[in-house]
């Protein structure tokens, strides 16, 4: 196993600069998931990593090595792609076997490494198949099997899942998960999907517009996201966000967004006089948007009109009305009030984060 | 076929309930047209072969008849006989196979390397070289004649095999490079992708995922190469002189004398050139399958 390093990676098509330095720190045996919107340049970082494409400025190493320069074949990783890429006129033996083939390792060791992935994968009664015979989910165990025979250094995921259907995905994140725990290989992982990111990752790295947002993990990630990007990326439903001023009203922060008008206390930003007149965003995840109800640490009231319910079993989002501001509540099934109603909203103060208007950066506690 | 089959079986069971149903009635005068329209050109294609089949087996003193019984009266295999003992024939068939052949797999090396390089390379003048290679195609045979004329003699190759095959194989590389680069446009990235970072060189992906993949492309070329070489007669004319170097189609026509020509023979001999093609044909229509790279990527 091995460690990566990013360092200053800068991306160009021509004139359009896809990643503008990018520096990320890979530990041995660390899984770390790329997550971003489509785009963002998450695919091109895996793909210069695995030297598919050629690097326009910034250095990668693999274990302490430059590898810049160095042809795929010689960089000892392994790759799943999206589409799986399974060779088509070899069968799923030959198919998991070919690198090894390749480098003319023993046969017997070829056929035990073969036979350890299958099992893993549960691939065992299909070795004689062709890729056309298999569906879709079993394709994607070839293709991680074939990655696995080879004990690479690094294994590459591009958004291995985004073909299966949601169970078949759901199933696959899970076999993943326990893939890393018995391989306990350094694992390199793309996917826009936030769920994937959080439930696989030792640590995200959120990208945006070919620029690193974030790096932590997820419970660091979604609890204090950097910036008003990841705040909105991560976590789902979305969060709230309001917009308004902040004004100092004796010693204490008062927030006026419309109708909405919130007391800041002090552990939410320090120094309040500093803020005094401060354009902001404040942001609020739908869980901690309480309806008709208070609880310790919970901001001012405001008042608003339920237009939507959305029952989804166990949880029900509310769409509320406050002046011209929208909000989003998720409460525990049934919230028994039809729309149209008026109800009482107040806020979490204790996962509530603001943010700068202008750069957008966090600088709430 | 299997549609017609469906249908004959339907009317041996019911015919009349077929008919009734405008649907069904409608389909089965569809394929029946297709059908009757396939059957006459197959027939107008062959006809022409067993009349020469019919002209090959006649006695030396029938040749003019108007007789049209596929197997004539006293029919013989003399004329095979005196083709295959009488005149070099035998030469010129070898001759001819071995330009062909070689000239079909240096045509579809050539441009198997060159479609893949057009393909999956960006390099300057890309475009405008394919476009060229197309538009050479539209330049009639014959205009060629000369340059290619100019072309074996400075390089001293008159007369010779190597001649033959040089002007053969660079004919037909751009109709070959158009087909493999659109097949091999076909085909995911990903694969060779996949094989670089397994291990594989640029040249090793081409060699055993690209190619093996390709094989109904390949076939194509090399069909197309192999019948155009088999077939050509001006380009021999111009290149070869002595008739031990001659192609059959040369030779042939060395049956036509200024005052007789022999029919038996010229009959006997475009019945035998026929078999290396039909073979070629034959054996290669098993490499000409459908839905190679399925299964590989998600479609």
């Amino acid at each position: 196993m091995a460690t990566v390093q990013f360092s200053g990676i800068v991306k160009k098509f021509g004139d359009n600069v896809v990643l503008n330095g990018v520096d990320v720190e890979i530990k041995d045996h660390e899984f770390v998931v790329i997550v971003g919107p489509s785009g963002c340049g998450k695919t091109t970082l895996l793909r210069m990593l695995a030297g598919l494409e050629e690097i326009s400025g910034g250095e990668i190493r693999i274990d302490g090595l430059r590898v810049n320069e160095l042809h795929p074949s010689k960089r000892e990783i392994a790759m799943v792609f999206q589409d799986y890429a399974l060779y088509p006129h070899m069968t799923v033996e030959e198919n998991m076997s070919f690198a090894l083939r390749l480098r003319k390792t023993p046969k017997a060791e070829i056929d035990a490494r073969v036979d350890e992935a299958a099992s893993i994968l549960q691939l065992k009664s299909f070795l004689r198949r062709m890729p056309k015979q298999l569906s879709g989910g079993q394709r994607q165990r070839v293709a991680i099997g074939r990655a696995i025979v080879r004990k690479p250094k690094v294994f590459l995921f591009d958004e291995p899942l985004s073909n299966l259907d949601a169970k078949l995905r759901e199933e696959m994140r899970v076999e993943i998960a326990k893939l890393y725990q018995r391989l306990n290989a350094t694992i390199l992982y793309v996917t826009h999907d936030q769920v994937e990111a959080m439930t696989l990752a030792g640590r995200i790295v959120i990208m945006n517009k070919g620029i690193v947002q974030q790096v932590g993990s997820p419970i660091e990630v979604y609890r204090k996201p950097a910036n008003l990007f990841v705040a909105g990326f991560i976590g789902s439903p979305t969060m709230n966000f309001m917009h308004g001023t902040l004004r100092l009203e004796g010693e204490h922060l008062r927030f006026a967004s419309g109708d909405i008008k919130l007391t800041i206390p002090p552990y939410l930003l320090h120094d309040p006089r500093k803020h005094d007149g401060r354009e902001v965003t404040v942001g609020v995840r739908p869980d901690d948007v309480l309806v008709g109800r208070t609880a310790e640490g919970c901001s001012d009231k405001v008042d608003g009109v339920l237009e939507v319910c959305e029952l989804l079993g166990h949880r029900e989002n509310l769409y509320i009305k406050v002046g011209e501001q929208r909000l989003l509540a998720t409460v525990e099934a049934f919230f028994d009030r039809s729309p149209g109603s008026a109800v009482t909203v107040c806020f979490n103060y204790k996962n509530m984060h603001v943010f700068d208007k202008a750069t957008e950066a966090r600088i709430s506690e | 076929m299997h549609r017609i089959k469906r249908f004959f079986s339907a009317l041996r069971g019911d015919a009349s309930a077929v008919l009734r149903d405008p649907i069904q009635r409608r389909k089965f005068f569809k394929y029946l047209l297709i059908h009757l329209v396939v059957v006459t050109a197959a027939l107008v294609c062959i006809y022409p072969l067993l009349r020469i089949f019919s002209v090959s087996l006649r006695p030396g003193d029938k040749l003019f008849s108007t007789d049209l019984s596929l197997i004539p009266d006293n029919a013989t295999f003399v004329a095979y006989a005196s083709l295959l003992k009488d005149t070099m024939f035998l030469r010129w068939l070898w001759n001819s196979l071995l330009i062909t052949l070689a000239t079909s797999f240096i045509g579809v090396s050539l441009a198997s390397t060159a479609a893949y390089a057009f393909s999956r390379f960006k390099f300057p003048g890309k475009k405008a070289g394919l476009i060229l290679l197309l538009s050479s195609q539209m330049i009639p045979a014959g205009m060629l004649i000369l340059p290619l004329f100019l072309m074996i003699m400075k390089l001293k190759l008159m007369n010779t095999y190597l001649g033959m095959i040089i002007a053969y194989s660079v004919s037909s590389l751009p109709f070959s490079i158009w087909i493999l680069k659109g097949y091999y446009d076909t085909i995911p990235r990903s694969l060779e992708e996949a094989a670089l970072v397994d291990g594989t060189s640029q040249v090793g992906a081409f060699w055993r995922i690209i190619l093996p993949l390709s094989t109904p492309a390949l076939s194509i070329a090399f069909l197309f190469n192999f019948t155009t070489a088999w077939n050509e007669y001006l380009v021999a004319r111009v290149v070869l002189f002595s008739s031990k170097q001659y192609t059959w189609t040369l030779g042939l026509f060395e049956l036509q004398g200024q005052y007789i020509t022999q029919w038996g023979m010229f009959a006997a001999g475009s019945m035998l050139v026929t078999i290396p093609v039909l073979a070629v044909f034959l054996y290669s229509s098993k490499w000409l399958i459908s839905g190679l790279t399925l299964g590989s990527v998600k479609g």
